[in-house]
């Protein structure tokens, strides 16, 4: 069924990076990424990968959680490695093959650095819910606003566009009951037979996410929504002591690894 | 024949999961061929999930459905051809007309079937005349009619494939009392002139009083009470504890009642309560 699909990798807690400001857990992100791009020996590469497991500690991510995130990149980290593995020059580990251990070094380094890279992203997805994420991006965008940029409508656009996710799951799931009950087939025939029987549900799911947009586009006047100016919110985000404390470790942390990067480490 | 005979029906959503909930339990019933039913049920106590077993839209997590004497669920093949014989309107079907035309869209369910275009042509005529959709409106697009006709034509569109056990699932729920009127009216004529079972689910006390010969009420996924409507609406407060009404001329007999008005007889139906208060003024004298 449609609707065992999980969506909105928000997992709900209450720990210190639960708590963190969005914005702040945004910048910390760039930082991290940036940090992380630093590292060029062992022992940055020990840092950063023991950064990231202090983080995931602290926010109580279960690893498994990670690890099922990691499933769909399998074939880019195999491959990247593989590719590392065959493509560096240096000492042949069996003389004739073109494996390296200079290339058995850097894929290994690689397969760390997509790792850490995308374990990093999955912790602030996971510990922020995508409306503060949302949020967040617009306060911290909010500069660009005075290059006439339309960030509240884009970061608005954002958040229904999450919202409407499940609504028109649930849809799609009803429409093709309907229609399997007047007996249409989705899982036989060839190829163009099959994309020929979306169209019983495609048509009807249009049709209602166009209705559904125009009674949000009242429903969201009728409350006197005239776009980001001026607009107060109930949820005002607020840096607490714990934001900066988080960042002027994260701005260490990243000037850290600058000066690991100097002495090639 | 489309007798359908449910035993010991269980069904569990997103089972081996947090998410685990039982959605009925061990549900046994049989209705026979050609009963006008009413089945009534506080939201979520499995009334839709029970509806899309009967058809196999659903499969059961335990227990047998059978329809005419064959297990649905035997294979691949009964699962299909059980759609034939059980056609469900969902509710608000008007949401699910895809076709560029109202015949089209009627022929949908038909052309499925694989029938000859005469066949076809023979079916969606008589659907839209059970229906009342005006053969007028055949090459008009159904997404520009009014939602009382794209309703009428989504019923058409599973009356059309001739089903033995027709079921809709709130068939009048948005509409104005006219619409809703026609509607069941067109309901009982297609009952009495095709001799199919018809199996309605509403939240409507007063339609259902009006029209079902039999009522299941359903209450936290088993079946809490099954009987005639005489049977079922002289138990009040049994129904109040599920959460559900008694039609309004139930409530009016036993105001009145309350009242010292001597009220004869069992009152579900507004004909029976305007009989009911006329004897009253009678014997009264007055």
């Amino acid at each position: 069924m449609l609707k065992d699909i999980t969506l909105g990798q928000y997992f709900p807690g209450d720990t210190i990076v639960h708590r963190l400001d969005p914005r702040s857990k945004l910048i910390l992100v760039v930082l991290y990424i940036a940090a992380l791009f630093q590292a060029a020996g062992w022992l940055s590469y020990l840092a950063v990968t023991a950064a990231t497991a202090l983080c995931m500690a602290l926010s109580r991510i279960r690893p498994k959680n990670i690890f099922k995130g990691l499933r769909p990149m399998l074939f880019i980290i195999a491959l990247t490695a593989l590719l590392n593995l065959f493509y560096t020059g240096g000492h042949e580990i069996v003389p004739g093959w073109r494996m390296t251990w200079e290339g058995l070094e850097k894929s290994v380094q690689m397969i760390l650095r997509i790792v850490l890279l995308i374990t990093g992203t999955f912790l602030l997805t996971y510990t922020t819910s995508p409306i503060a994420l949302t949020d967040g991006l617009e306060m911290l965008l909010s500069p660009l606003k005075k290059l006439r940029v339309p960030v509240h409508e884009m970061t608005i656009m954002m958040s229904m566009a999450l919202r409407f996710i499940p609504t028109l799951i649930e849809e799609t799931d009803k429409i093709m009951s309907a229609q399997k009950a007047r007996g249409a087939d989705f899982e036989t025939g060839r190829l163009t037979e099959r994309a020929k029987a979306l169209l019983p549900i495609l048509v009807p799911l249009f049709v209602s996410a166009f209705r559904r947009a125009d009674e949000l586009a009242v429903a969201m006047e009728s409350r006197c929504y005239h776009g980001g100016e001026g607009r107060t919110r109930m949820k005002v985000l607020r840096f607490a002591a714990r934001d900066w404390a988080a960042l002027a470790l994260g701005a260490l942390f990243l000037a850290g690894m600058i000066v690991l990067k100097r002495f090639g480490l | 024949m489309s007798e359908i005979r449910v035993e010991n029906l269980r069904h569990v959503y997103s089972a081996g999961t947090p998410f685990e909930k039982t959605a009925i339990e061990d549900v046994s019933l049989t209705i026979p061929q050609g009963q006008f039913v009413g089945i009534i049920g506080h939201t979520g106590s499995g009334k839709s999930t029970f509806i899309q077993h009967l058809n196999a839209l659903l499969q059961p997590s335990s227990g047998k459905v059978f329809v005419g004497g064959k297990d649905v669920n035997e294979s691949k093949y009964t699962r299909r051809d059980v759609k034939w014989q059980v056609g469900i309107v969902f509710q608000y079907p008007e949401y699910q007309l895809f076709e560029e035309t109202v015949y089209r869209d009627i022929a949908f369910g038909p052309r499925n079937m694989k029938l000859s275009e005469e066949e076809i042509d023979a079916r969606v005529r008589e659907a839209a005349k059970f229906a009342q959709v005006d053969e007028e409106l055949f090459e008009r697009s159904p997404l520009e009619l009014s939602g009382g006709q794209k309703r009428r034509i989504a019923i058409a569109g599973v009356i059309a494939l001739r089903p033995g056990v027709l079921i809709l699932d709130e068939p009048t729920a948005g509409l104005d009392p006219a619409g809703c009127r026609q509607i069941l009216d067109n309901l009982c004529e297609y009952h009495r002139r095709s001799g199919s079972t018809v199996i309605i689910v509403s939240h409507n006390m007063d339609d259902i009083a009006r029209i079902a010969e039999r009522i299941i009420a359903f209450d936290h996924g088993r079946v809490a009470m099954d009987g005639t409507p005489e049977e079922i609406f002289s138990e009040p407060e049994r129904l109040e504890a599920m959460g559900l009404d008694v039609p309004r001329a139930t409530s009016l007999a036993m105001a009145l009642r309350d009242a010292g008005v001597p009220l004869r007889g069992s009152i579900y139906t507004h004909d029976q309560l305007l009989g009911a208060v006329l004897r009253a003024k009678e014997a009264a004298g007055c």
